[in-house]
């Protein structure tokens, strides 16, 4: 050991040396390696967060067209077959154009938006600036990491041009039904490019992780300890982690769909008959998919929910005024959240003939969920009580949040007994559950973030008003959609069917379905709104001229208004006190690089 | 450490240095290893639970036991031996390679890692034999009441159960076609040609054909040759892509790059993804070969 620090190597660890001979004198640059292929953090999660917008719009557009053949499964639209021919014949959704929507949907919304556009965003744009830090511990691969997204985006994209449309079989691409090309329109070519888009996106995600980890560990500026970090990178740092460990099973088994689908191989085929015609495969296994997809599917739900509730923290003690309650709770908290992230997938699994008995310890392990997720919601409960709150469009949308979080959890309680599940499962319940609890929250902590980090990330301003329309039409609608959910689906009425209208029992929710389809197109407009706002506010938005708008306490906003590539123009500050130290000793915040005064009180 | 460490304490975890005086690409390749494990992980034990839901597996002592040059001397795990010793071996090169990079030793370095390619480079030509001898080699497979020749190939597994019920045997020679025939005993027997072989009269064929000595089987599990091949496979692209990076290594050490920088960690990292690769293959080797 001894020896080993006595050699050369030891120069290096410190990043002082080897990042100020990098960034301190600017060298050229040119548009392509100042917006194009930038190696700025900044830059990079700004091409993330562009990018996830864009996908955020194709993935909303596609509920807006099922939702149309959900309310209205009898109408003709002859608006749809003008623009997409065929796969809406006569102006009615066609049954293989539904399931490319539903899954293109769930794809899109849950890894390109949920899970690149708000990991990858704030990921890169938080972690040097508040950890102070002159970028990410390796550039390139950071660079390379939003381009191998790029790549996933282009083929996903591609696979919605083919004549036999992308893959249809649902989100998590279920074999046999998507290993085999007979068996249905979706499973043809479309399949295999969403499965090498997914492959890039591990490649991306992997590359981005390994960076956000890394550079955590070893990049923090003098005087930034663990504990004094921002709960942001807390959450970036597990959702890393979680990222690291779980996406790489999916690629083994998306690998060995590929195979099933290409080679004939029979990891999970046997005895099936297509069309009259048996298939020679056996002794394949459709349940290890599940297995395997789930080993990444459960805790991706976590990768897209401790980013936004990372945010939700930071945001609302920022806006309360008041430090965050129970930091170290709160940690603790989202320590215990990855763990059993990793330890609960088969609860998605409970009907597939799992041993009662497995089911049961899953039941068990999913419910010790709710004593983490318990802590942090009272947190930030008690964070806001009693506080000056600045009522701000990023505030509202942290509180949103939380209300979120709170009611989609609920159900999730409901969703984890396996008793009650075997009854729920598949069913708009369960619709309701996810969208609540990890769609709808998951984008209010981006949408929270997005509001809080625009002036750091433009030097300009949201439109308030604007945010304000937002906030509250989002809000109602979100409840308004998928609160009646629940009750279609404790009706029993199934998810992924096209038209229920021949179901009598399903019949008195045709109303209800028809209200939730015209409040998802209000819904989606306002997003609209959202992105005008947001592409407006770029260029023309309220200029920024304070280097701390938000009074806040935490390091990117000792940067220069627009920073360049290094972040501090001098030195990196040094860090003498933790994030939350709000409202103390009568100052209504003290940031992080002012010294511990003579007098000051403990907190 | 404990002695000579106390006088001034460090508090690594307080930032503005790396709390495990590590590099960032250091940790970064631990973390990847990480991760890989996990991809590995997930296909050995994807293998395991497929094998172990099935009634009967082929016993690797049946199915690896060629040597090259050998012909159809039964020796056991004997090549596969030899492979794993080479990568054993190119693991030990990588250690010198890496130790030479920690006293600066340039050429130390340069010779040690070009072994260790060496040994990458066996190791991957010992697995195209093992692939092309599965691949190609037939074997007689007793398929509804007739004899096959079947090899071992994604769909399909030679190596089922032994018949030892020689009246059913007999009866499926009888029911065997006249090719099949031919190649049953060329495949045993070189010392004719196939054209001499398919000369002579279906009877004749019949009469030079030891049951006994064939080892006739049923049809294995098909998924044997899916995990076989798709997770050797999957190692194997582990060690070319090591390949590549250590004769990268090759190249940068060769024109100095790194005695210019004074250290050379690239190495350690390289070694690192090496070593982790032959651990892999310690475990394929287990659930593969030995289990």
């Amino acid at each position: 050991m001894s020896e080993e620090m006595n050699t050369p190597q030891e120069v290096v660890t410190t990043h002082e040396v080897h990042h100020d001979e990098h960034h301190v004198h600017h060298h050229k640059e040119t548009f392509i390696t100042k917006y194009i292929f930038s190696q700025d953090h900044k830059t990079i999660g700004k091409q993330f967060l562009i990018t996830g917008i864009i996908w955020a719009i194709i993935g909303g557009l596609f509920s807006v067209l099922f939702r149309l053949q959900l309310g209205y499964p009898d109408q003709h639209f002859p608006i749809l077959e003008t623009f997409f021919g065929h796969w809406a014949k006569g102006g009615q959704i066609q049954p293989e154009f539904y399931y490319a929507l539903i899954t293109m949907h769930g794809t899109v919304l849950v890894f390109f938006v949920l899970t690149a556009g708000l990991s990858g965003t704030f990921a890169n744009l938080l972690i040097p600036l508040q950890i102070g830090a002159r970028d990410m511990a390796a550039p390139l691969l950071n660079m390379l990491s939003y381009w191998f997204f790029f790549m996933a985006s282009v083929v996903m994209v591609s696979s919605l041009f083919i004549s036999t449309g992308p893959a249809a079989g649902g989100w998590t691409v279920y074999p046999p039904l998507s290993a085999l090309g007979q068996a249905s329109e979706g499973s043809k070519l479309g399949m295999d490019l969403w499965i090498v888009s997914m492959a890039l996106f591990v490649v991306s995600s992997l590359l981005g992780g390994l960076n956000y980890i890394s550079t955590i560990l070893n990049m923090r500026t003098k005087g930034m300890s663990m504990t004094r970090l921002p709960l942001t990178i807390w959450a970036l740092f597990f959702t890393a982690i979680l990222g690291v460990l779980s996406f790489p099973v999916l690629l083994s088994g998306l690998i060995l769909l590929l195979f099933d689908r290409n080679l004939g191989t029979s990891f999970y085929l046997s005895d099936i008959v297509v069309n009259g015609q048996v298939l020679p495969n056996e002794g394949g296994s459709a349940i290890l998919f599940q297995h395997l997809f789930w080993f990444l599917g459960h805790p991706e739900v976590y990768i897209i929910i401790l980013p936004a509730m990372g945010i939700a923290s930071e945001i609302l003690s920022v806006n309360s005024r008041k430090p965050i309650f129970g930091y170290m709770a709160m940690v603790g908290s989202l320590f215990a959240i990855t763990v059993l992230a990793f330890l609960v997938w088969a609860h998605h699994m409970f009907v597939t003939g799992l041993n009662p008995f497995l089911g049961s310890i899953f039941v068990l392990l999913t419910l010790l969920i709710a004593v983490p997720s318990a802590i942090k919601v009272f947190n930030w409960l008690t964070t806001l009580w009693r506080g000056n709150i600045r009522f701000f469009p990023s505030t509202l949308f942290a509180i949103g949040f939380v209300s979120l979080f709170i009611s989609g959890g609920l159900t999730g309680i409901f969703l984890g007994n396996s008793t009650i599940d075997i009854h729920l499962h598949d069913t708009m319940f369960i619709v309701a559950h996810f969208h609540i609890v990890m769609g709808v929250a998951g984008m209010f902590g981006m949408f929270a973030g997005i509001y809080h980090w625009f002036p750091k990330m433009f030097g300009r301003y949201l439109n308030s008003t604007l945010g304000y329309i937002h906030f509250w039409v989002t809000m109602i609608g979100a409840y308004l959609i998928f609160w009646p959910m629940h009750y279609e689906g404790l009706a029993g009425m199934p998810r992924r069917y096209l038209d229920k209208s021949s179901w009598v029992s399903f019949s008195q929710f045709a109303d209800l379905d028809r209200m939730i389809t015209i409040v998802s197109i209000l819904v989606f407009a306002v997003q609209l709104m959202f992105v005008f706002n947001f592409f407006y506010s770029i260029f023309k938005g309220r200029k920024v001229t304070s280097q701390n708008p938000w009074g806040s306490n935490t390091l990117e906003w000792t940067t220069p208004i627009r920073p360049g590539h290094g972040n501090w123009e001098g030195e990196i500050p040094e860090v003498h006190r933790w994030a939350y130290d709000y409202g103390k000793d009568g100052r209504e915040f003290i940031p992080q690089v002012e010294p511990i005064g003579a007098n000051e009180s403990t907190h | 450490m404990s002695t000579t460490a106390t006088v001034h304490q460090t508090k690594w975890w307080s930032g503005g240095k790396s709390p495990f005086n590590l590099e960032y690409g250091k940790l970064m390749m631990w973390y990847f290893l990480m991760s890989d494990a996990f991809t590995f992980g997930a296909f050995l034990i994807s293998y395991g639970a497929i094998r172990f839901s099935q009634n009967f597996w082929p016993d690797p002592n049946a199915v690896f036991n060629a040597f090259p040059g050998m012909g159809h001397q039964n020796l056991p795990l004997a090549f596969v031996s030899v492979m794993t010793f080479i990568l054993i071996i190119s693991s030990v090169t990588m250690v010198l390679a890496v130790h030479a990079g920690h006293n600066q030793n340039k050429n130390g370095v340069i010779k040690w890692i070009a072994w260790t390619i060496v040994g990458g480079l066996a190791f991957l030509s010992c697995q195209a034999w093992e692939w092309h001898h599965l691949l190609t080699g037939g074997h007689g497979v007793l398929v509804d009441g007739k004899i096959q020749m079947a090899v071992q190939n994604m769909r399909g597994n030679p190596w089922g159960k032994l018949v030892e019920n020689t009246t059913a045997l007999t009866a499926a020679l009888n029911n065997t076609p006249h090719e099949t025939l031919v190649q049953l005993i060329h495949f045993h027997d070189h010392t004719k040609t196939l054209q001499e072989l398919a000369a002579m009269p279906d009877t004749q064929l019949r009469g030079m054909i030891d049951l006994a000595e064939m080892h006739i089987r049923e049809k294995g599990p098909v998924a044997f040759g899916g995990y076989f091949f798709g997770i050797t496979g999957f190692h194997g692209f582990h060690v070319f892509s090591g390949v590549i990076i250590n004769s990268i290594m090759l190249i940068m050490t060769k024109k100095g790059v790194f005695e210019r920088k004074g250290h050379y960690l690239m190495i350690e990292k390289a070694g690192l993804y090496w070593h982790f690769v032959d651990l892999v293959w310690v475990f394929v080797f287990l659930c593969f070969y030995l289990i």
